[in-house]
């Protein structure tokens, strides 16, 4: 307790303590365990069930197992669990058919987007840097896990002509001379690169970057798939996502109906059915000739899924904005691009990060999904590794291991998400 | 209150036969008000009356169903009608005050005060914040330019929520019960505020209970009554011998509790 | 309308200053665009099918399947047709949904009371759990447990008998003994609709009766009688027909009795536990949204701790419990197309192997699209109706 702070004749009496004392080892014990009787049988069947379990456990997975062996069969002279398979394998689980002396490129793919991720957490980043980790991080990531990449002259000027627009759209009230010419200049180039490569005057040109040997997304496997999947899912997915959300409760009953439509049919059907539409109908879906990588086929099938719940979640941030917002913003004379831009989403994006995190721990565990349409993703790896007939018959001490790896992952965001509400709340508090 | 000469000054707002319908609930019938310039208006009225409503008509935060309203803007006269560049141009001139203050919470007070300026009325950033700490300084809190709304009392909040409308410059204030949602010690920092803009000759329509201010600051008192203006006055006249049986009884309720 | 106002020559505005003009341009813009690439894609596809001579249309359904399913509800054999498979894969779906829904809300339920037990090692506990479940994949959860059950287990040979040989556990499944249809079965089953029937009577007699007099009846006990009671009275009429059929060892594998075949346990528990991991939190969380003063308001009014609970704190306990609750049960009905991972055949697994024999990938897509999005809409629409009917009543 702390010291009573308000003068007065009760201070001159001598403190008198309560009957029990509530603090120490033995009053917490009594407090949280033993209470009641009920209590204290509760708390007998539990320390005797936790005991067997504990006790069965160590026995199984330290004092009878097997961490060295030279095939599965060693494993059987003893009872417990058979550790020298996930030594055997655990190459093969985290980097799936990725040729095996070039192990160390995944190793710092998987570095990269968990450092890209890590710095994405961080809320001092949260600005202008977002739009420098994420394209170098990812230009990293691909380089590494393709080995060659070659960037088409045309997306350069592509890339020139939309961020001319976008900057001239978006900071045409506010930017000076030179800030509007270089944004027209940008958009120039970029237009009159573009008509004359479409008129077929410019040779379609690429800049091949090749530091390594090419690896095609077939061999690629493990950790890596995973996380590519589950981190452009949700990167491609969250500004459509915001398209869908703002569509959806726009006035325009076209528009708010075309997204109902599409965010509630794919809400409605499983992961499943639309990795199986993927894998069987884009194919269909493009003209004959133009093929589809099988991984670019699943990314797109959990894009397209992670966009409709994405929606669903900024739309809860939006509803979650009092209405006097809205009317503020406009009695100022804001127009509908500057209240999104400065009033609303802001604000709506600032409450739904928590959910947002939660979404992409279920996006993590989801793209496990990929393994029924043949993608060789972390889960899957680990299937596999089952599957070699020296090794036979001992499948719940990789599922175990694979558990462990998706455990760390998603309990840590769990944790973070939790930790960002918190201080996401204070925040508005300040 | 000083007699001012009104009848020489310019009409600014002009609302001929408005009526308005929440469904089928007339929220406003058949409303004739003008204003002229610098004019204090003071709206009274029980909840449920409309007066709130009247004044969101005005920058169209509400949409009149039939009737007109027109504001004039530099000696330009813009009638009210869906035409969204009417709309912005209104909403350039008319600066409004909210019952529940709405800053905005993410925006520390000075973005708070520069967004529009910047924005809308495309001013350089340097000289919408020399502007705002202006009128911060007005407002007596310059000192808390850089924390956000959240931190700040009831009472500090509305002070900057009339700053942000006045950084637009407008030349019409709506005020919609700036004092109600405020503990009672801080409803006299925000009269003073509005008390003083008065005194500098802004055209101020205020939607409030407070009746000391009306006495004290308004040219006009109007009380409403089921979406009607059932009377209105110069305060001396509208308090002292109400002519209307309804105005009594709101008087003599509000007065004497 | 009783006003006759002058109407006001309507000002003229531009077209392109009119908000709904301009809405409407927009709006034809977007679904314009999104019509020209549905009528693209749908172009190319059809070409694509032309060329590689695959057949459209529903005709395959009449044909005959051809393949074996293992587990099922109704009468197949490889001999019926597509139809008749597909919808064996929706009724074992249904089966696996719905009992799932049910032992996820139970054991949900018992996991997110017990994270708020006074007691700290079963709240800790409790929330391991939770943790442990939720943290990693279903998919994972649905390998481990299907592989530890058909690597746990005995072959039948060696099965695990049970009471006096009449059940056995081995990697085939748990097969128990069934009761030899009768006639009285298909009497118990109209006995039961009546006790049904009948408990609902009780319960509308006893609450107009203590609407009246003040007397409270007890309903709850008096319904579980008259549904419980009514079957068994009949079976008694009937004669108590008592013959069983009991499983036993034929060759390679049991015959009679029936069986809960592994593919559906894995399945079953793996969503059971899985789920019951994300139902715990939301019945945590919807306890603790209440606010403290409701339950001292409510004991300082006399109700007892049970009348409390069941009709101040659970009726607003469920109003913030049903709507996260809901998608979690379409969670599980949509998860249940895990099944194919593990083999057990649920509509996903029966179109999948439709797909391979027919190669009509559109239709059978469509077909898995509209039973789920049939389902999910079911459900939501129920819940939604429930959700109406308990929501607070506000101005």
């Amino acid at each position: 307790m702390s010291q009573a702070t308000e003068a007065g004749p009760a201070t001159a009496r001598p403190a008198r303590l309560p009957p029990t004392t509530d603090d120490g080892f033995v009053g917490w014990l009594r407090k949280n365990l033993f209470s009641s009787i009920g209590n204290s049988i509760t708390t007998i069947v539990v320390v005797a069930f936790l005991v067997w379990l504990i006790t069965w456990f160590v026995d199984w997975a330290l004092l009878h197992a097997t961490f060295r062996a030279e095939t599965g069969k060693d494993c059987a002279k003893s009872s417990g669990a058979c550790w020298a398979l996930i030594g055997e394998k655990f190459r093969y689980i985290f980097f799936g058919s990725f040729p095996y002396e070039q192990h160390w490129r995944p190793l710092f793919a998987i570095i990269t987007m968990i450092a890209m991720l890590l710095l994405s957490s961080d809320r001092r980043m949260w600005n202008w840097r977002l739009a420098v980790i994420w394209p170098v991080g990812s230009f990293i990531t691909f380089l590494l896990m393709f080995g060659q990449i070659h960037i088409p002259v045309t997306l350069i000027f592509l890339v020139a002509l939309i961020a001319g627009l976008g900057g001239f759209l978006l900071r045409r009230d506010v930017a000076d001379q030179g800030e509007r010419v270089a944004y027209m200049a940008l958009m120039a180039i970029g237009a009159v690169y573009l008509v004359l490569r479409i008129l077929g005057v410019l040779p379609g040109l690429a800049i091949p970057i090749a530091p390594f040997s090419y690896v095609e997304t077939g061999l690629w496997g493990g950790l890596a798939v995973t996380m590519i999947l589950a981190t452009y899912g949700l990167a491609f997915a969250f500004p459509y996502g915001i398209l869908l959300a703002l569509g959806r409760r726009s006035n325009l009953p076209l528009i708010r109906g075309l997204c109902v439509g599409f965010i509630e049919l794919i809400r409605g059907v499983p992961l499943i059915s639309l990795l199986i539409m993927a894998s069987l109908m884009l194919p269909l879906f493009l003209p004959s000739g133009m093929n589809f990588d099988k991984f670019l086929r699943a990314q797109v099938a959990v894009i397209l899924f992670a966009g409709a719940y994405i929606a669903e979640i900024v739309r809860g941030g939006l509803q979650s904005l009092p209405k006097g917002q809205f009317e503020a913003a406009d009695a100022m004379g804001l127009n509908y691009v500057q209240k999104t831009v400065f009033i609303v989403l802001p604000q709506a994006l600032r409450v739904v990060i928590p959910p947002l995190i939660n979404t992409f721990i279920g996006f993590f565990k989801d793209t496990s999904l990929v393994l029924i349409i043949g993608i060789f993703d972390f889960l899957s790896t680990s299937n596999q590794a089952l599957v070699d007939p020296l090794w036979t018959g001992y499948p719940g001490e990789v599922y175990l291991f694979a558990a462990a790896v998706y455990f760390f992952f998603c309990f840590s965001m769990s944790r973070y998400s939790k930790y960002l509400e918190r201080e996401l709340n204070k925040g508005t508090q300040r | 209150m000083a007699v001012r000469n009104l009848d020489a000054a310019p009409t600014v707002i002009e609302l001929d036969q408005v009526n308005k319908w929440y469904g089928q609930f007339h929220v406003l019938t058949d409303i004739d008000l003008q204003v002229k310039q610098s004019e204090k208006i003071v709206i009274c009225g029980p909840s449920g009356s409309g007066k709130s409503t009247l004044i969101r008509c005005i920058n169209r935060l509400e949409e009149h169903q039939a009737g007109t309203i027109a504001v004039s803007v530099d000696g330009r006269r813009i009638e009210l009608t869906s035409d969204v560049k009417n709309v912005e141009a209104i909403r350039k001139e008319v600066g409004m005050v909210f019952q529940s203050f709405n800053l905005f919470p993410h925006l520390t007070i000075l973005d708070n005060l520069t967004l529009a300026p910047i924005w809308v009325k495309k001013m350089p950033k340097k000289e919408a914040e020399d502007i705002a700490m202006g009128l911060l300084r007005r407002v007596r809190i310059p000192e808390q330019a850089q924390k956000y709304p959240g931190q700040l009392s009831g009472g500090q909040q509305q002070r900057v929520a009339i700053a942000r409308a006045l950084c637009m410059r407008p030349q019409i204030m709506l005020f919609d019960e700036p004092t109600s949602a405020l503990d009672p010690e801080m409803v006299k920092e925000v009269l003073d505020v509005m008390i003083e803009l008065a005194g500098e000759g802004m055209t101020m329509l205020v939607v409030t209970h407070e009746m000391g201010f009306a006495r004290s600051v308004a040219d006009r008192v109007i009380f409403m009554d089921r979406g009607e203006i059932v009377e209105q006055g110069p305060p001396t006249e509208f308090f002292a011998n109400p002519r209307n049986e309804r105005t009594r009884t709101f008087l003599s309720q509000i007065l004497h509790h | 309308m009783a006003i006759a106002h002058a109407p006001h020559a309507k000002a003229r505005v531009a077209p392109w200053n009119d908000p709904v003009i301009r809405g409407w341009f927009f709006q034809i813009v977007v679904v314009g665009a999104v019509a020209l690439l549905a009528w693209y894609l749908v172009s190319n596809t059809l070409a694509n099918l032309e060329r590689q001579k695959i057949a459209t249309g529903f005709d395959y359904l009449s044909r005959e399947a051809g393949f074996e399913i293992g587990d099922t509800l109704i009468p197949y054999s490889p001999a019926s047709t597509y139809a008749r498979a597909l919808l064996v894969g929706v009724l074992n779906t249904l089966r696996v949904a719905v009992l799932g829904i049910l032992l996820a809300t139970i054991l949900g339920t018992l996991i997110g009371v017990g994270r708020l037990s006074p007691n700290w090692l079963l709240s800790r506990l409790c929330e391991w759990y939770v943790e442990l479940f939720r943290n990693v994949p279903l998919l994972l959860w649905l390998f481990l447990i299907y592989k530890v059950i058909s690597d746990a287990f005995p072959g039948p040979r060696q099965a695990i008998s049970l009471l006096w040989s009449s059940v056995f556990l081995s990697n085939r499944g748990l097969y128990f003994p069934v009761p030899v249809a009768h006639d009285v079965h298909r009497w118990m089953g109209v006995g039961l609709l009546v006790g049904i029937a009948a408990a609902w009577g009780i319960h509308r007699w006893a609450k107009a009766r203590q609407a009246a007099t003040g007397q409270p009846f007890p309903s709850i006990i008096a319904g579980a009688a008259a549904i419980v009671g009514v079957p068994i009275l009949v079976w008694l009429l009937g004669g108590a027909p008592l013959d069983f059929s009991v499983p036993a060892l034929k060759g390679f594998n049991f015959e009679g009795g029936t069986v809960i075949q592994p593919e559906f346990t894995a399945l079953l528990v793996g969503l059971v536990v899985y789920t019951s991991a994300f139902v715990a939190e939301i019945v945590r969380s919807g306890i603790l949204a209440l606010h403290k003063g409701q339950s001292e308001a409510a004991y300082s009014l006399g109700l007892t701790r049970g009348q409390a609970m069941r009709l101040v704190l659970l009726p607003q306990a469920l109003r913030v419990i049903v709507p996260p609750m809901t998608s979690q049960y379409l969670n599980i009905t949509k998860n249940s197309s895990l099944a194919i991972a593990i083999g057990y055949p649920d509509l996903v697994a029966s179109v999948n192997v439709t797909i391979n024999q027919t190669g009509q990938a559109v239709e059978n897509v469509l077909i898995i699209m509209a039973a789920y999005l049939s389902v999910s809409l079911s459900i939501s629409l129920f819940m939604n109706w429930y959700n109406r009917q308990i929501a607070l009543k506000e101005r």
